[in-house]
């Protein structure tokens, strides 16, 4: 049985099924890191004393994470636009970079996590370091995720570009979607918990 | 994005490396402003508006968003609407506090 509009667009939405989906997806996703935000707030708005950002984590360490997403982002779309244009080796380089600044992300993110453990500093310390982690926690899934799904089109999944070529560019720029929004989360995490 | 031609593509990488250059600004921009310790509400200001206008950047460019059909609009459109909701509603409990039941706090 085929899947339809996998490839060419639904006449009532306009767009294939996949992009439509991850659309929905990522605006349930919203809600979900809206929820996290929400009780930040509330937490901090309720409590008598509330850390600076700055003067309990590492700023230079986040700030070389914020460089490192971003950059992921460009070679993601950069990997897409690769398909676009016909040219499957550099989609390969591309993806690769994002994979690769993805576990760098995921190693620094490590490094945080295993010095503040060192220091006693885990979730049940404060109510600072509980909605920290929770919410860096949340967005290092997703991390994981993207880089599953990401390995899987670098890999295995990419024998569709032989095959079929439109519906494997739309399945990149998907995955891409996915990504930038993990991107985006971060960009607001960043001055959020590190430097406010 | 399903529509635009190679050409249109080979156009736009030039664009997503200037958003790139934008994006590395607007971080050292967020990062050295947190050093200079401004009053907290004014911190807060400035934090969200530069992440804003960076969150764009990447859902306009990167996202494609500038270039999208209309029904993804609205679907992020309601979800505005809620997220904005959300987050507001830690401040309606404002207006439900036992005044100086927690000292120190709005509660």
């Amino acid at each position: 049985m085929e899947i339809p509009y996998t490839v060419e667009v639904r006449p009532d939405t306009g767009l294939s099924n996949g992009k439509f989906g991850i659309w929905l997806f990522l605006a349930s996703e919203v809600m979900l890191f809206a929820a996290l935000f929400s009780s930040y707030i509330l937490l901090r708005v309720g409590s008598v004393e509330w850390p600076h950002g700055y003067e309990e984590l590492s700023v230079p360490m986040a700030f070389f994470n914020t460089v490192v997403l971003i950059s992921s982002s460009v070679t993601m779309v950069m990997a897409w636009a690769s398909l676009k244009m016909n040219d499957f080796g550099k989609f390969r380089l591309y993806l690769g970079l994002t994979i690769l600044l993805s576990f760098v992300f995921l190693i620094v993110k490590y490094f945080e996590y295993s010095h503040h453990l060192h220091e006693g500093e885990g979730p049940w310390h404060n109510t600072y370091y509980a909605i920290y982690f929770t919410i860096t926690g949340l967005h290092g899934l997703h991390i994981v995720g993207g880089i599953i799904v990401n390995t899987y089109l670098w890999g295995p999944g990419a024998k569709m570009w032989h095959t079929a070529k439109e519906r494997f560019t739309n399945r990149i720029e998907i995955a891409g979607l996915y990504w930038h929004f993990a991107d985006l989360v971060w960009i607001f995490l960043f001055p959020v918990l590190y430097l406010l | 994005m399903d529509a635009h031609s190679v050409d249109d593509v080979r156009k736009s990488v030039k664009t997503y490396f200037v958003i790139f250059g934008a994006l590395m600004a607007l971080t050292i921009i967020t990062v050295g402003v947190s050093y200079v310790h401004l009053a907290i509400a004014f911190a807060v200001v400035v934090a969200l508006v530069v992440a804003t206008i960076k969150g764009s950047l990447v859902a306009m460019y990167f996202m494609h968003l500038l270039h999208e059909r209309k029904v993804i609009y609205w679907v992020l459109m309601l979800t505005v609407i809620f997220f904005v909701f959300l987050m507001f509603v830690p401040l309606l409990t404002n207006h439900d506090r036992i005044p100086g039941s927690v000292k120190g706090t709005l509660w």
